[in-house]
């Protein structure tokens, strides 16, 4: 029986060296792990695909309060700093029909979240996230994407331009000259 | 368009149709003048006699047909002793050959020419191109592309300009707009040393054309709207280590501050002023960034340079004189150790940078001789000092100017309007000049023939409406909405001949969008500027009269030079494209219908999308 019980031995040890590597054959998600990054093109091979849309997005896109929010949080975290009061300096103008990485409330959300190469910084851990959705949500008021009843209406201050509330949809009417 | 005309003091020229009357301190010098001119007119001289006001022949040496700095010499005069295109010709000037630099922003450089190769710098990506000016149609030598990170174009406050190479010792100096200082070597293009010395995340950048002093590359940071704390650096130009470094805020240690510092005003002496003049900690953030120029007397052995705004722009953050921003200090080049220091705009209330060009001559001032230092300034002024000691002789507005009353040349301080006074939660409206200044960076050219200064400059005015504001490290710190207007009189920019002696205009021409080119003018008497229209003109150096012009195919803000080629002919040559601050909106297509985008100055800038386009083209022209 010894002779038996050594091979077993043996094996069992030279078995156990034998450790396979780890395959995952079955992703868990199609889209992969983490957050989900937005789309910023509609070039997409095979055709294009409904992007993914967030269901925070809707509740604050057209909610007074957050609207108001936003155009507050846009001075302090000075957003105005580079894009004005939506004209743009140093960054792009806002109230344009013109979207680099996509209009859409999901797009300016991770445009603000994790900045983009050519000079928009990531405010990753500096803005709490409803707030990043509250900002993306004044951002598309600038450019005449917010329901009148919803957007911030005028200044008390300098008028840099019309009211929220009253910019025309840059898409349509208000077409930067 | 023009003005006045009155020349200036100089003899010898059979063209010259008046004496100036202004000059009444001379007399008795003018009418020795007149009576030597006298026969030398009759008999059409040529030979004129020693101009009045030169600049230092140690900082300006004989004109070898090169143009090797932006700003042609150390003494900064922009004046070429090339004469084979004069008054007479000029109107005959044609395109030699062009070259696209493949960059749409706002091309501010200056090339440069070193023997038979031209070297140009491009607004971001910075790539160098050396032209081979030996061959038909100026091929292409080289080129090398430093690669900077696209993020910097996000902390670049007005566009991602360049202001231009420096070349020495076989070497081409250039700065990137993330931060690098690099050495090319000239022949080949291939890359000697590259010194990172500016951090994009804390909002730096380098916009700056370097100067080469004494075997060391003089760098400054831009970020004056990022609350960056500004710094002039020496790096060697051997291997680009650091030399020394002088901080425009802080203790007297960053300043470089020490027992040879004799400031000539009372505000400017104390210890740590740059420190107690600020609020607790603010100096860290307080900018007085260095992006402008550099001048250098060999004879003195010291270099000139302004310092810029302070931040946040709202002056209600700051309380104190805010040491050592919008002023100008002059240091030894070997130890950055600084001479003496004056400030433009102590507590600056309305982004008046101090940066311009300082332009070094020697002159009688009153009688006696003195080393002087001119500089048209973004407030408005046009001071002269004494370059030894920076004593203040003269201050006169060369422009509209309501932001102050003057400046007290007993202390030396800046007077303020207290109409025009900003701060937080109130609009103050029609505060000339605006925060572009009377002139900006775009600098001036001094013709020792005509001992007039010719400045391109604004004409502009603001509302201003101080806000409070965060520091966010690599973000803007500014706290100010702007919107500008055009000046009085309508016209947004003029070109403006003064005469320094005479403390006074010669004539005046205006364009109507800010001219936001530099100027160069040479011994033909002609003078070259661009406009934001595209416009490359000449005009008579005496009388101001448009001699020749020509469209380019975008809006000029850059530097002309002019240069002989290996030909053996005179040539001159300008980059269009328009950017910059004033051309913002066209290379960032900015919205016209925010009154306060790019702080303030598409307001008054609207139009500018109808009259040009983006563009990045070197054109260089000849006589036929």
């Amino acid at each position: 029986m010894r002779p038996v019980v050594a091979l077993l031995l043996f094996a069992s040890l030279a078995l156990a060296a034998c450790q396979r590597e780890e395959r995952d054959t079955r992703p868990q998600s199609a889209l992969g792990s983490g957050e989900q990054p937005t789309p910023v093109t509609t070039l997409e091979p095979g055709g294009q695909r409904p992007a993914p849309t967030d269901n925070k997005a809707a509740s604050f896109e057209a909610n007074a309060f957050h609207l108001s929010e936003g155009k507050r949080l846009f001075g302090w975290f000075n957003c105005s700093g580079c894009h004005a009061n939506g004209g743009g300096g140093m960054g792009p103008a806002l109230m344009d029909e013109k979207w680099i990485y996509g209009s859409s409330m999901e797009s300016i959300h991770a445009t603000i979240r994790d900045g983009r190469p050519n000079g928009m910084p990531s405010f990753r851990d500096k803005i709490p996230d409803d707030q990043i959705w509250e900002l993306a949500a004044f951002v598309r008021s600038l450019s005449g994407n917010a329901p009148s009843s919803a957007a911030p209406s005028r200044n008390d201050d300098m008028m840099a331009h019309p009211s929220e509330n009253r910019m025309p949809d840059a898409a349509t009417l208000g077409k930067s000259p | 368009m023009k003005q006045a005309t009155q020349t200036a003091v100089f003899c010898g020229d059979p063209a010259r149709t008046d004496l100036p009357a202004a000059s009444r301190k001379y007399l008795g010098v003018l009418t020795a003048m007149l009576l030597t001119c006298v026969p030398l007119l009759t008999a059409a001289s040529e030979a004129p006699p020693a101009p009045a006001i030169s600049p230092p022949a140690a900082a300006a040496p004989p004109d070898d047909g090169q143009w090797t700095m932006p700003a042609k010499n150390y003494a900064s005069t922009r004046y070429s002793e090339l004469a084979e295109i004069n008054e007479g010709n000029v109107k005959n000037l044609q395109v030699a050959f062009t070259f696209s630099t493949g960059v749409n922003k706002g091309q501010e450089a200056a090339p440069l020419v070193v023997g038979n190769t031209m070297y140009i710098v491009t607004p971001f990506p910075n790539i160098v191109y050396a032209l081979d000016l030996s061959k038909p149609g100026a091929p292409m030598k080289w080129k090398y592309e430093p690669n900077p990170e696209p993020a910097a174009q996000g902390v670049a406050c007005c566009d991602v300009v360049n202001r231009g190479a420096a070349f020495a010792d076989g070497r081409i100096f250039f700065n990137t707009l993330d931060g690098h200082t690099i050495a090319l070597d000239a022949n080949s293009g291939r890359p000697i040393w590259n010194a990172h010395i500016g951090n994009i995340n804390i909002g730096e950048t380098i916009t700056m054309a370097p100067l080469v002093v004494k075997g060391k590359v003089l760098v400054g940071n831009s970020g004056g709207e990022m609350g960056v704390r500004g710094w002039v650096k020496a790096l060697d130009a051997g291997d680009g280590h650091i030399v020394w470094t002088a901080y425009n805020t802080g203790p007297d240690k960053d300043v470089l501050i020490g027992p040879d510092f004799k400031p000539h005003y009372e505000m400017d002496k104390g210890k740590d002023l740059g420190v107690t003049t600020w609020p607790p900690e603010a100096w860290k953030i307080g900018g007085g960034n260095m992006w402008g120029w550099i001048s250098y007397d060999p004879d003195l052995n010291l270099i000139f340079h302004g310092t810029g705004n302070p931040g946040p722009w709202n002056p209600d953050l700051r309380p104190g004189d805010n040491k050592w921003t919008s002023g100008i200090f002059a240091r030894d080049p070997d130890t950055g150790a600084a001479k003496w220091f004056y400030q433009w705009s102590p507590h600056d209330l309305h982004d008046y940078d101090g940066i311009n060009e300082q332009v070094l001559l020697d002159m009688n001032w009153h009688g006696k001789p003195r080393k002087v230092l001119v500089r048209p300034e973004r407030n408005g002024y046009l001071y002269v000092l004494d370059r030894a000691t920076g004593e203040v002789l003269s201050a006169k507005p060369y422009g509209p100017v309501n932001s102050s009353k003057g400046v007290d040349l007993k202390t030396g301080r800046l007077v303020e309007n207290p109409d025009k006074l900003t701060g937080t939660g109130k609009v103050v409206r029609d505060i000339c000049p605006t925060a572009s200044g009377l002139k900006d960076w775009q600098p001036s050219a001094f013709s020792p023939k005509t001992g007039l200064l010719y400045i391109p400059h604004n004409n502009l005015c603001m509302d201003e409406e101080g806000v409070e504001v965060n520091y966010i490290a690599g973000t803007p710190y500014v706290g100010m909405n702007v919107r500008m207007i055009p000046g009085p009189g309508g016209n947004r920019g003029a070109f403006t001949a003064w005469d320094i002696a005479a403390e006074k205009p010669a004539w005046s021409l205006k364009e109507n969008f800010p001219v936001w080119s530099g100027a160069v003018v040479t011994a033909g008497d002609v003078v070259f500027y661009g406009t934001m229209e595209g416009w490359f003109k000449a005009v008579s150096a005496k009388t101001g009269d448009l001699l020749w012009q020509f469209k380019t195919s975008s809006g000029i803000i850059g530097q002309p030079i002019t240069y002989r080629g290996p030909d053996g002919h005179q040539y001159v040559a300008i980059l269009s494209g328009v950017g910059g601050w004033a051309g913002a909106i066209v290379s960032g297509d900015l919205d016209p219908r925010d009154a306060t985008a790019a702080l303030g100055f598409v307001n008054a800038m609207k139009d500018l999308k109808n009259a040009t386009t983006a563009g990045g083209t070197l054109y260089v022209f000849r006589l036929p």
